[in-house]
């Protein structure tokens, strides 16, 4: 089976200038909602408890509001159905940090006579272990596009590696949006789908650079645009299989995996189609736009293997003694 | 060997992974006792994780404390007159009477490790070096991590996990926690400071024990404690204690004649020989037990006490007692701990979570395996052989590790499946190319996995990178999301490319015999 005739070259990069206009100014207004409506942080990152009660019947969700608000420990509480009528999640940013008695304990008694329940979930996130959790969630994102500019830098060119970071920041910042579009708390495993996301979309990228390299080898085309397009058109097929696997296993994720891992599975399609659908058309076309010329890259191979070639001849003449 | 008479290195590497991941991993798949395996995370099996935090600030304090009443006890029996001894925080301060003392006191100072001596004429001001404070808030840490694992040892509570986090912080988790009974009470155990002293009762003063202040008591040397059961009985008590629980070397639940439930304590030859002292010089005199400064019992002296055993009792519930005898053997905390982060998690939950992601798995696989199947034919199903090898082999290595397995590392483990075949569809793919220009499969697949060789090393060699990083900064259930993805993801470098081009070369005579059938093996018609 073959999805697209295998000879043909699609001219990407017509249509690419259209692309590059379109999702960087999508990524710019996820910047902008990012700082006007902000993401909403769950308690990994926010501080505070979340407790997730699984009745017996279905949950009386009246009966609960009306317990906690005689409790100005649990004021502004958000109860929500969570995944079934018979469980909620109580959510709220007061925490305690008592160990032989807590919010928890609290909320227990508190709710004693709203029905038999069963307590299946307490989290207690302290305000200066949220603050460090994020800290460190920050650290990890930048460390790793750090890491991945460094080594794509060092396997191919440097206009490769900052087209690679345009991307990856591209990418992260639609994601984001999505997050705030759908209102997704921003969780630890969020958090994870965005550093996934990142491995995956450099992967993808880093596909089709390799072919972009190989293709700049061999080819006498000097024109940008058409080694490009040859590249991309030569990995489509592995790219529309790759992505629709990896589409295949995150959504049962994200159908089967449980409400507990829905952030996760959301964050992944959403960067899976992203990832996917920027490295050709945001890391591809970035090349020119930063200036890559074919003749330069030849110029400097060549360079490159007459330095080589004379290095070995040094050698040569050493090892014969001749000089 | 295969029909080039060359051997088949590929294949048998693979054949010897395969082997091993089979039976490295099936201690984890029949949950046998012996064999490492793969453990489930707390988010899984249902189970408490705590981060507490340790008020290492606390034990300086304390020790200051226990500085001030040592420059006492040493002015008292060695007839140095001081005034106005002060431990305020971390500062102790005091002035000396007659300055011919000055030499005995600085020598005894000098003694006294880490204690920076500061003196303006005959005014002392004690403080402890940056150095001294660094190591006793170090081994007020450690100390906590040692109680409190050796109490819930002795609770009896399967494989509690307690560690280390960072400068201030322990980790505790406790799987074996299932319902908020048991939560409960291994909390409290957690928390007991344990702190058992002895001390005498200011018999001079104890009339005025409804009605003294504080401060009034703290003028005279006392101190004023409130009785277990009753907050209304007060008792005055000499401040500094006739010895603590440091010289305890045993706590044993047992019962008094009216059959209650009580803790029966020994002390060491030390201990024994001060209770002996004591006892003998005070009778008639009370006596106090007082436990994280609440007064148990405060029995008369009837005679000299030897031996060196004592009974603490005041209606304990037999649990009570022995949760209380644990934390009196397991030694008292230096530094009192706070919660800073709890995660309770019930067991149905943890049940339901492995479900929905084994489901997750499943269906994720036959998916994946069906279309690889469907659209490369028997490179599909060579691709599906290295897939189930890298499913083993994950699970195998993991266990190795004595990695757990949690939710997200879970979803990791699912999305290995997707990203395991990515590698063959690259080589595919290019194997593809190849014959599309006519080349024979045999060569084909050798040129073909020379082409890609580049492009997946290059892209799975970043995919560790940022995997790496996701362990290092990850907290949790994220480190185990970052090994399953990391180990699959190396896996795949031996199942999918080695393994795979192991099973062609098995393959080759039947290749050609098929006469180099492009359908038939690579899903693809015959170019012209």
């Amino acid at each position: 089976m073959e999805f697209f005739p295998h000879h043909k070259v699609y001219d990407f990069m017509k249509v690419s200038r259209f692309f590059i206009v379109t999702t960087l100014s999508l990524a710019f207004v996820s910047i902008v909602l990012f700082f006007t409506h902000g993401l909403s942080y769950g308690i990994d990152f926010a501080g505070g408890t979340v407790v997730q009660l699984k009745y017996e019947q279905a949950a009386p969700m009246d009966k609960i509001r009306e317990a906690l608000a005689k409790d100005k420990l649990f004021s502004g509480a958000i109860v929500t159905e969570f995944g079934s009528p018979e469980e909620v999640q109580i959510r709220f940013a007061s925490t305690t940090d008592g160990v032989t008695h807590d919010v928890g304990d609290i909320i227990r008694s508190t709710l004693k006579d709203s029905g038999t329940f069963d307590v299946r979930k307490v989290d207690i996130v302290g305000p200066k272990v949220g603050g460090e959790l994020r800290q460190k969630g920050i650290m990890a994102a930048v460390l790793s596009m750090l890491g991945i500019m460094i080594y794509v830098g060092f396997r191919f060119e440097w206009t490769f590696a900052v087209a690679s970071i345009i991307t990856l920041m591209h990418d992260v910042a639609i994601t984001t949006g999505a997050l705030i579009l759908f209102k997704v708390e921003m969780s630890l495993d969020v958090l994870a789908a965005i550093l996934t996301l990142i491995g995956y979309s450099i992967n993808d990228t880093i596909i089709i650079y390799d072919r972009i390299r190989e293709e700049l080898k061999s080819t006498k085309d000097m024109d940008l645009m058409h080694v490009i397009n040859t590249s991309v058109s030569k990995t489509l097929s592995r790219t529309i299989l790759t992505v629709l696997t990896v589409f295949f296993v995150v959504f049962t994720l994200y159908v089967f995996g449980g409400e507990i891992i829905h952030g996760f599975s959301f964050t992944m399609l959403i960067g899976l189609i992203i990832g996917s659908y920027s490295s050709i058309f945001i890391s591809a076309p970035f090349l020119k736009v930063l200036g890559f010329s074919v003749e330069g890259y030849k110029n400097k191979m060549a360079l490159k293997e007459k330095n080589r070639l004379e290095k070995a001849k040094m050698r040569s003449q050493y090892e014969k003694g001749t000089v | 060997m295969n029909s080039t008479g060359k051997f088949n290195y590929r294949l048998v590497i693979f054949l010897i992974a395969i082997i091993f991941g089979v039976v490295m991993s099936m201690p984890t798949f029949l949950q046998t006792q012996k064999g490492a395996k793969v453990s489930l995370g707390l988010d899984l099996q249902g189970g408490l994780h705590m981060v507490l935090g340790v008020k290492t600030e606390e034990a300086i304090k304390s020790k200051v404390k226990s500085i001030a009443s040592s420059v006492k006890f040493f002015a008292q029996s060695n007839d140095v007159i001081i005034d106005d001894l002060r431990a305020i925080e971390e500062t102790i301060s005091f002035s000396l009477l007659d300055k011919d003392e000055e030499k005995k006191i600085d020598e005894m100072l000098k003694t006294i490790s880490g204690l920076q001596v500061n003196k303006e004429a005959l005014k002392y001001t004690l403080t402890l070096s940056d150095k001294e404070k660094d190591l006793i808030k170090e081994y007020a840490l450690s100390q906590a991590v040692e109680t409190i694992r050796n109490r819930l040892d002795q609770f009896g509570l399967s494989e509690p996990n307690v560690a280390k986090q960072g400068s201030d912080k322990i980790l505790v988790e406790l799987p074996g926690v299932k319902n908020a009974e048991d939560e409960q009470r291994a909390r409290e155990l957690i928390a007991k400071a344990a702190h058992l002293q002895l001390m005498a009762v200011d018999e001079k003063k104890q009339d005025r024990s409804a009605t003294m202040s504080p401060t009034e008591a703290e003028q005279y040397g006392d101190v004023i404690l409130s009785d277990a059961k009753s907050d209304h009985i007060r008792y005055i008590l000499k401040e500094i204690p006739i010895l603590d629980g440091s010289m305890l070397t045993d706590a044993k639940v047992g019962f008094d004649q009216m059959q209650q439930p009580v803790i029966n304590f020994t002390l060491n030859s030390e201990g024994a020989k001060i209770f002996g002292d004591f006892t003998a010089g005070n009778v008639g005199n009370r006596l106090a037990i007082v436990l994280d400064n609440k007064v148990y019992s405060a029995p008369n002296i009837r005679e000299r006490i030897g031996g060196g055993s004592g009974q603490i009792s005041g209606g304990f519930s037999v649990k009570e007692a022995h949760d209380v005898a644990i934390a009196l053997r397991s030694g008292a905390l230096l530094a009192p701990v706070t919660m800073l982060e709890k995660r309770s998690i019930g067991p149905s939950l943890g049940a339901d979570s492995i479900h929905a992601s084994l489901m997750a798995l499943v269906s994720g696989f036959v998916l994946v395996s069906a279309f690889m199947l469907f659209y490369y034919r028997m490179a599909g199903v060579v691709a599906n052989i290295a897939l189930i090898a890298n499913l083993f082999l994950l699970i195998a290595i993991m266990a190795l590790f004595g990695a757990t397995l949690t939710l997200p590392g879970m979803a990791g483990i699912v999305l290995t499946i997707g990203m395991a075949v990515d590698a063959n569809v690259i080589i595919n793919e290019r194997i593809r190319e190849l014959l599309r220009q006519g080349m024979p499969i045999t060569q084909a697949i050798e040129h073909g996995y020379e082409n890609a060789m580049s492009a997946i090393l290059d892209s799975n060699i970043t995919s560790i990178l940022t995997s790496v990083l996701l362990y290092v900064y990850g907290t949790g259930p994220i480190k185990g999301f970052a090994i399953s993805t990391a180990i699959g993801i190396s896996v795949s470098m031996l199942t999918a490319i080695l393994g795979t081009h192991g099973i062609y070369d098995l393959l080759r005579s039947r290749i050609e015999k098929s006469n180099h059938n492009p359908i038939m093996w690579f899903g693809i018609k015959r170019s012209h």
